[in-house]
């Protein structure tokens, strides 16, 4: 077998990888029970199955504009998916979209329910906690 | 940052501080002019000198307080992190698969708080930044005067699993403060070791110092 062969073997099976987690992150925003649950999600196998594609890409054109490219492609993933997730997750939990029944324990809540209770306790200390 | 707290000695120490700025601003200058050249496919005089143009138009007219890097830098420790971290996003890409698949789906999780021990906001934040993308956990709130990073982790239904992510979130603060952590950064993390009984952690070999340590 020659070598162009097995790169297209290699980056076929990359491209099937890539598209297998992407789709079971599609699948997880539908089976997974509240929001919490399902930013997992929509952060982590996609974030592997992206890597997979370009890494095929790559590999198929390995010239140093697509690589720095997919680098950079990379890079941005890695580092505005916590960003995002953590405003998503925020907002999310403030205006009370979760559900309690899927959380096996909340340290956030006991801690908003101490606050709230030395808030009232002493009106002096002032509002946003 | 520190020119904008003392609001009466404001002009005297904006002054004062005006090369500190130039080399705080610096990283985030070459960083730009890197990125642009990237974005063009090609190192020219023209992709150099408009890249230039730019960064400099961008951090003086969207002025943001510039990152306070650490100033060390280890070599070995970054390449070790680097590794760990790659591994560390497959599995948490496998893991989070299973999860989907796996016929009982995830029925419950927790939300958990991590004491971090160093008190920098790089290191909380990038904490935060490989906390997300590594396995079971997801940052959804950050207290950042006291450290505590709160996480929700994905199908944790006791408490050992939740002790397990805490261990994991922990390890990682260890390994970035190794690999770019100020020394204040070692030494938060050597006086819990301490406690803990455990050897102390060093700057080590191949740090690179950029900045005199001098918060020491």
């Amino acid at each position: 077998m020659n070598w162009p062969v097995v790169l297209d073997w290699v980056s076929g099976f990359l491209l099937i990888i890539g598209a297998f987690f992407s789709f079971a992150a599609g699948l997880g925003l539908l089976r997974f029970p509240d929001l919490l649950s399902r930013l997992h999600s929509a952060s982590k196998p996609q974030v592997l199955g992206l890597a997979s594609v370009l890494l095929a890409v790559v590999l198929q054109y390995p010239t140093w504009g697509i690589i720095t490219s997919a680098v950079l492609v990379m890079l941005f993933q890695m580092m505005t998916i916590p960003a995002s997730t953590h405003m998503v997750g925020r907002a999310a939990y403030r205006t009370k979209h979760l559900k309690r029944s899927a959380l096996y324990k909340d340290e956030l809540a006991e801690v908003i329910e101490k606050a709230d209770r030395t808030r009232s306790e002493d009106p002096g200390s002032g509002g946003n906690g | 940052m520190s020119a904008m707290k003392n609001g009466a000695g404001k002009l005297r120490r904006t002054r004062l501080t005006f090369r500190r700025t130039i080399w705080l601003q610096l990283p985030l200058v070459v960083w730009l002019v890197v990125l642009w050249v990237l974005l063009w496919e090609a190192v020219t005089p023209i992709t150099l000198a408009s890249g230039l143009l730019i960064a400099v138009l961008i951090t003086r007219f969207l002025y943001l307080p510039p990152v306070e890097l650490g100033g060390r830098f280890n070599l070995i420790w970054f390449l070790a992190f680097t590794v760990k971290f790659v591994a560390l996003v497959v599995a948490a890409s496998v893991q989070v698969t299973w999860m989907i698949l796996r016929p009982k789906g995830v029925p419950t999780s927790s939300i958990g708080a991590v004491q971090l021990r160093t008190r920098s906001d790089l290191m909380i934040t990038l904490v935060a930044q490989v906390t997300s993308l590594i396995p079971g956990s997801v940052v959804v709130e950050v207290n950042r005067h006291q450290s505590v990073l709160y996480l929700h982790v994905l199908g944790a239904t006791s408490d050992a699993d939740l002790k397990r992510a805490r261990e994991q979130v922990l390890r990682n603060e260890e390994r970035l403060v190794r690999a770019l952590g100020s020394l204040r950064d070692i030494d938060a993390i050597n006086r819990h070791r301490r406690e803990q009984g455990k050897r102390a952690i060093a700057a080590g070999a191949f740090s690179y110092f950029l900045r005199r340590q001098n918060e020491r």
